[in-house]
């Protein structure tokens, strides 16, 4: 993709050179890379072949590297036994705005990418930025939010969610680095870091180095906050605070499983707030439960270095609000959905019964970070959105989404007190979810299929909220939403919300291949689907589709049309005015 | 059959705890061949306490420590292929490889060490395991996987 791009650019600009030397040399940040004045980053450059470093030529806008950088430069005769040469300059910046032509050769081996570099405004527009992100979020998540949570009657919405309401509005195209594909990692680092990364890393391009930990790294906007500001950050989500998304704030690997480092690298950059799951990479090896390979107890290193622990809603509600730095850990792994939490009685949340609701982190969240007078920036994120979409279970799908909005709902109240804060609402990618029409089973027959209705004959749902909760008092009423996804290994379609547990569509053959949950055979009207995906693949996958991301506030004039997911970075920085270095 | 089933049910964690009363049951075990009762463990007799800062074995495990015993499940599928060890698992699982990774597993799995290989079997089906129950954190050492509760010397037979 790279390459293929290369080639006309280097006909245009340098037309002496052939054409085939231009894909010898790889060079981070990557070719269209878009950056920050000061933003710092890795500088590597990957030769095809072992090349001598006498030979070894980086020019930037004709400059020798040496001249533009005063830092030491790494260079590697043989990476990781691969018989090829790169060299490495860690922790660089670039202070001038403007347009940046980098050209690099060792004999033969040549290669050039173009860069911009771009100032935010002098002029501070907004204090605080409160990003939501509701993980794999996708058009259809909203309509059966809203159709279930205000209801809908004669083709019109009987209310409308928080997110509704919010100014500006634009697509974002969300593909990676290595493919047009994406995965939570890679995107949700471009929003963080403003350059583009491939499926599975975080802050860092994806290089060839074997070793996950020693990548081309990116500035974290958590970093750069912490680094150049006296702001608060927070991170709220219901995942594993070690999770692609929560991670991306402020950690860089190639791997996103590197979990227990992940655990390292928050400590390390110390994020005011950190509220969510994911405590069994916290805890030493020797505790049971614990996740870590090694003795380190992240429990009691963040007790030392002054924040307040809270393990459950009460203790949230409780000591939350009054801590200056918060560690809230309420499950050993990922938190439980909603549905199971608030409204089914079945044994999901045996284990943690009491942890805080979405709603609940987000407003101790704000409490904790508004006392800051140069204000904060704070990631909220509905993981499960994606978490319950993957195995098909459309149903907890909609009721995270419903806890994102409320969730938006409380910044919005925020905002109005303090309406120097930017709120952005979007997800990281989409899911491949559309809601057709309704399932009634008062229609006639036992074939299931039969009672889909769709058109005229689909009519209206009939899910009640007499609590004015927000949600559905019952989510397995007789006339539901019809919801497919378009993507989906072998299962069993039942028509039927899971009331015990998340629906798990498809597991493991002696062949490695996944085939149908055989668990579902004999719920009445169950039918076997055949899968359309590779044999290979366990739940049903992310999509490609735009995301849609909508803002209120200071530069939220900023999004509009269809965006770039790196360009989602600009919008915080600019509206935050983080281009200038170190405040004060 | 029917009374064998009743022995066994009295013969549950009580009549273990006096080294008098196992022999007793020993010996009517003996007679009552070839049915060899074991005593069970299920996934939710495994931790006395969970919270977000650590487990607890429950007292049940601490005594059948060191002792034969059986347990039914699901087989998770194997790390791989030419392992003599797998996982069980209370339900049968499916792994998201972008949204989890080996280390995600839930807390109640139990490591099973096979005296020989077997061959695997579909996740679908229930499995009875006996084998010699070990509590406490353990680290293959050909995979890294580090696990809590385990089996040795354990075979299977598909239910
Ligand atoms: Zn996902």
């Amino acid at each position: 993709m790279k390459a293929s791009w290369l080639i006309p650019l280097t006909f245009a600009l340098v037309p002496v050179v052939i054409p085939a030397t231009a894909s010898a040399v790889n060079i981070y940040p990557i070719d269209r890379a878009t950056m920050l004045t000061g933003g710092k980053f890795d500088f590597k450059v990957e030769f095809d072949k072992q090349v001598d470093p006498a030979q070894v030529s980086i020019k930037i806008n004709g400059k020798a590297y040496q001249q533009v950088w005063d830092q030491k430069s790494e260079f590697i005769k043989d990476e990781d036994g691969l018989n090829a040469s790169s060299l490495v300059i860690k922790n660089v910046d670039i202070t001038t705005p403007g347009d940046y032509k980098v050209e690099v050769s060792a004999g033969d081996e040549k290669g050039s990418v173009s860069w911009n570099v771009y100032q935010t405004p002098e002029k501070r527009q907004a204090k605080n930025v409160i990003l939501f992100i509701g993980d794999g979020l996708s058009v259809a998540h909203r309509t059966a939010a809203r159709v279930m949570s205000k209801g809908i009657t004669e083709g019109k919405a009987n209310g409308r969610l928080a997110i509704d309401d919010l100014t500006n509005m634009a697509f974002i195209g969300t593909s990676s680095t290595d493919s047009i594909a994406a995965d939570s990692a890679n995107t949700m680092s471009a929003y963080m870091t403003g350059h583009k990364s491939g499926v599975n890393a975080l802050g860092v391009y994806v290089s060839r180095a074997k070793d996950s930990l020693n990548h081309p790294k990116q500035e974290t906007l958590g970093e750069l906050i912490k680094r150049t500001t006296d702001m608060s950050v927070g991170i709220v989500s219901d995942a594993e605070l070690e999770d692609a998304t929560p991670a991306a704030v402020l950690s860089h690997t190639r791997r996103r499983a590197d979990k227990a480092e992940i655990v390292s690298m928050f400590y390390d950059v110390k994020p005011d707030v950190l509220l969510g799951g994911g405590s069994a990479y916290f805890l030493p090896e020797t505790t049971p439960g614990s996740k870590r390979k090694d003795n380190q107890n992240y429990v009691e290193r963040f007790q030392q270095a002054g924040y307040q622990l809270v393990t459950n809603a009460d203790e949230l509600k409780k000591q939350g609000s009054g801590a200056d730095k918060l560690l809230g850990l309420f499950h050993t792994s990922n938190m439980d959905d909603v549905l199971d939490r608030r409204f089914l009685k079945n044994d999901v949340t045996k284990k943690f019964p009491d942890q805080p609701d979405l709603t609940e982190m987000t407003q101790t969240a704000l409490d904790v970070l508004s006392k800051n007078q140069d204000g904060f920036f704070l990631m909220v994120e509905s993981a499960l959105i994606d978490k319950a979409s993957h195995p098909l279970d459309w149903e907890r799908a909609a009721y995270n989404t419903i806890m994102l909005d409320q969730s938006v709902a409380i910044a919005k109240k925020f905002a109005e007190t303090h309406p120097d804060t930017l709120i952005i609402v979007t997800g990281d990618h989409t899911h491949g979810i559309s809601i057709v029409g309704t399932v009634d089973d008062d229609k006639p027959g036992n074939d299931m299929r039969e009672k889909v209705g769709v058109y005229e004959t689909a009519g209206y749902p009939n899910y009640e909220d007499k609590n004015g909760d927000g949600y559905p008092d019952r989510v397995d009423v007789s006339k539901r939403l019809a919801v497919f996804f378009n993507n989906f290994p072998d299962h069993y379609e039942t028509f039927r919300p899971k009331l015990d547990a998340r629906f798990v569509p498809a597991i493991q053959n002696e062949k490695g291949e996944y085939i149908a949950n055989a668990i579902y055979k004999d719920i009445p009207g169950a039918v076997l689907r055949t899968g359309n995906i590779p044999r290979n693949t366990d739940t049903g996958v992310h999509s490609v589709d735009d995301m849609i991301v909508q803002a209120s506030g200071p530069g939220a004039e900023r999004i509009h049309g269809y965006m770039d997911n790196t360009e989602l970075f600009r919008v915080i920085v600019d509206s935050l005015s983080l281009g200038h270095g170190k405040q004060g | 059959m029917t009374r064998y089933s009743v022995l066994n049910r009295r013969g549950s964690p009580g009549v273990f705890s006096g080294w008098r009363h196992s022999l007793w049951w020993l010996l009517i075990l003996f007679i009552a061949s070839p049915l060899k009762a074991q005593p069970t463990l299920s996934f939710d007799q495994f931790y006395s306490k969970v919270s977000v800062l650590g487990l607890e074995f429950s007292d049940r495990v601490k005594q059948l420590s060191g002792q034969q015993i059986e347990i039914t499940g699901f087989m998770a599928p194997p790390i791989k292929a030419e392992s003599q060890f797998f996982v069980l698992t209370k339900m049968p699982m499916a792994i998201c490889p972008f949204c989890s990774s080996d280390a995600d597993w839930p807390e109640d799995i139990l490591v099973v060490y096979l005296t020989k290989r077997q061959t695997f079997v579909q996740n679908n089906s229930m499995i009875k395991v006996t084998g010699t129950l070990e509590y406490g954190t353990w680290r293959d050492k050909e995979t890294g996987f580090v696990s809590l509760l385990r089996l040795r010397d354990a075979q299977f037979s598909e239910l």
